[in-house]
This record gives C-alpha cells, structure tokens and sequence, in this order.
C-alpha cells in the first residue's frame, strides 16, 4: 500500500468544571476540522467537555527526561518558597 | 473491552544492557513512579508493553464484531441505543489503546498490518458466534466483566499511557457490564423460553470467559518478569478467581446453573472450586481454529480494504488545501 501514515494530533479538552485545557490523548487525522471531529468522537462520549484543542503532535516541543534533574531538582531545597516556612504565632489566626 | 495474558513473553534477543541503567529502571518500578515513553525502559520492557497493549486494543476492535452482528436487530429502541453506544466505546477503547501502544515507537499503521496479516493476536472470547439475543446480555455480563477483572489492576501499570488509558477505560466499562445483567434479568423473568435461552448462553460462554485470563499460572513461566515490572499486579489465576467468586452468586440470582458439575463452595477457604478448563480447546482457538476466527479477520480486512479510498482522499484533500494555502502565500509575498 502507497498511503502516507495519517498525521497525529494531541487533544485537549476543558471540562464543564471551568479547569485549563487538559491533555487527554491523541488522534490520527489527515488534517486539522478532521481530527476534531474524531477527538470530539473518542474524547468527549460522556459530556467530557465544553472545549477541544488539537494541535500537531509534530509541534510539541518537550523537555528532555535526561535533564529533569537540573531543570526541577533545585526548586526542592527551595522550601522557602512554602507558606508553611514562615512562623506564624497562633494568636495571630488563620494567615 | 477485553485484555486477555497471552503470556508469550519477548526474549531480549541477546541484548546486552547496562547494568546499572537495569538496576536504576527496576528502582523506579519498585518505588511505584510511573515509567513514561521517553525514559530509558529495558528492550523487553518496551516490547513486551507494545504486544500487550496492542493486542488489548485489537480485542476491542476485533469485540465490536460479535455485538456489532445484533445492532439491527436488537429487540427495542433502548437496547438498541445501548447496543450502539457500547460498540461505540469498544471502537473508542481500541484507539486510546493503539495511542499509548504508539508512545512506544510503533506506528498504527504497523499495528493495524500486524492484525490484517494475522500475526498479532486478539481475545479468543471474540472467535465465538452470537446466536442468540441472549448472548448479547451474556457478552456484557461475563466477558465484559471478566475484562473489568483484568484492567481495573492495569490501571496501576508502571507504564503512564497504558495504566492513564485503562483509568478512561474503567470508568466507562461499568456501564457495558450492568447493561448486559439487566438484559439478561429481564429475559429471564419474561418466560420460560427465554430463560432458556439465557442459560443456553450462559452454558456456552462461560467456559470461554474463564479461559480469557490466560494459561494457568503453573504453565506461565512469564508471570513473573511482568509482575517484577509491575505490568500485571495478579497471577491468571488469581484474577481467574476473583471472577468466579464474583460472578457465581450471580448468575444464582438469575436462577441459572453453571455448567460446571465440579462447581462448589468451599467454606473454608471462602472460595468457589471449580472444575478443569478445556485447555486443549483454549490452544486450538488461539491458534485460529476456533469458531470465528476466519470470519473475524475477514471481516477486520474487508473494512480496511473497503476504507482504503476514504483514507486516501482525506490526504489528498489535506494536501490540496496545504499547496493552495502555500501557493496563496508566495502570491502574497
């Protein structure tokens, strides 16, 4: 068979709930209004949402897993950065 | 929406890894961090994830078939709407499965060839014929629920996309299940005849949904690399009894028997003792020797061919649109 493999798309969603869009998975769609019919038929069976994106799986741009540890490791000694740092004396009340 | 443990584990053929990278993948799994497609994960690790998710998405496909077969015919408008919506989300399980089957490095196109060409396998459940309306109820009840059984585990599978897609898929699953108990509630209080019929399907599908958890586990020397890769969480056997213990009591509510004369509870272990599975009959329907298997795949190729032209004007229309818009902007340029 001569067939181009169909392009993948990353779906996102917004719920009812008034949340971001949410990744909630992928579709093959030879283009763009196809691909959201499919993602509104795979991703959205249970009144799952108010709101599709898709967007070209080839146009994601991802950070490299070998790199988590200088990208995310820092913020953990960080704890300062943590309401629950700070000192509050109870008399003060809910701070 | 059906997974079933083949359990015919790849050997990494003579793959020498890193030790240390070994010990520091198997770490992870210990600790219960979920492995994503772009950590480093053993060969065996990635192949076995690919046969396994994707003969669990092909199940789902190849599944819309025995149900699909009663659509026309379903006895009211409410079975009938039930009927649809359920071979609707078998379709849709099918493609959240082939999606994180994908993540792995294999395309659909591959996956869907591997069915076609007969070298990837799907659930021997699907190789029986419906007969009846009956069997449509008995579809749900066992076979759905014996999936049910076998994924709500996998939603814990140290692989991210598989264990987020079986999440999606045991919520949705519960419905299919109830559907076909009620079907089957309904028929049996409405005549003699009819509850005939259900325990004819009962009688014919029940040995099939024991043997879809897989060998036993005395003759699955691969159990235990996919449990210490915390793929599978229970043994086929285990899993096996589970389901009987759930699904006895009933299918004695439905007044039925089981058509087991070995059937028995023992009070001790709090367990229903049942007899040997045809394990020669399992063999020969894996195999391709079962009542359906031809038919079914006949029919998978037939829609594949049948669907080649729409797939191919759907690109050649995508492209269309893409010379013009490209045409359109060295004209404005």
């Amino acid at each position: 068979m001569t067939e181009k493999t169909t392009p993948l798309w990353e779906v996102f969603i917004r719920s009812r709930t008034g949340m971001a869009h949410r990744h909630c998975g992928s579709v093959h769609a030879a283009d763009a209004e196809m691909a959201l019919q499919a993602a509104r038929d795979v991703y959205t069976r249970r009144g799952e949402g108010l709101s599709i994106w898709v967007v070209p799986s080839s146009e994601i741009i991802a950070s490299d897993p070998a790199q988590k540890d200088e990208l995310f490791e820092p913020t953990a000694s960080k704890i300062y950065r943590h309401p629950t740092f700070y000192e509050i004396p109870e008399e003060v009340g809910n701070m | 929406m059906y997974t079933q443990a083949l359990n015919a584990r790849d050997t990494e053929a003579g793959a020498v890894e890193d030790a240390d990278r070994v010990a520091a993948f198997q770490a992870r799994v210990d600790a219960e961090e979920k492995i994503e497609p772009n950590d480093w994960m053993p060969e065996g690790y990635r192949k076995t994830l690919v046969r396994q998710i994707s003969q669990h998405a092909h199940s789902e496909i190849v599944g819309m078939l025995p149900e699909g077969n009663w659509i026309s015919r379903a006895p009211t408008l409410k079975r009938k709407a039930a009927l649809l919506a359920k071979v609707q989300d078998e379709g849709g399980h099918g493609l959240y499965l082939y999606s994180a089957a994908e993540t792995l490095g294999v395309s659909r196109e591959e996956l869907t060839e591997q069915l076609l060409s007969g070298k990837a396998k799907y659930s021997s459940i699907f190789n029986y014929p419906t007969l009846t309306w009956a069997d449509i109820g008995a579809i749900g009840w066992l076979v759905d629920g014996a999936a049910i059984m076998n994924q709500i585990p996998l939603c814990r599978c140290s692989f991210g996309p598989y264990s987020r897609a079986m999440i999606r898929v045991c919520k949705e699953e519960s419905f299919h299940q109830r559907q076909g108990y009620e079907l089957l509630l309904e028929m049996v209080r409405s005549s003699e005849e009819q509850k005939e019929m259900v325990q004819d399907a009962l009688n014919r599908w029940w040995w099939p949904s024991l043997m879809m958890f897989g060998p036993s586990d005395t003759d699955s020397q691969h159990s235990a690399q996919s449990m210490a890769w915390k793929i599978k969480r229970f043994t086929n056997d285990e899993l096996r009894q589970k389901f009987v213990d759930a699904t006895v009591p009933q299918a004695h509510y439905l007044g039925l028997t089981i058509p087991d004369d070995k059937l028995s509870f023992n009070e001790a272990t709090g367990h229903w003792e049942f007899g040997e599975i045809d394990w020669d009959e399992f063999m020969r329907v894996i195999a391709g020797n079962g009542p359906c298997n031809r038919e079914r795949l006949a029919a998978r190729k037939k829609a594949h061919a049948d669907g080649a032209w729409v797939r191919e004007a759907a690109l050649a229309y995508s492209r269309k649109r893409a010379d013009r818009r490209e045409a359109a902007r060295h004209a404005a340029e």
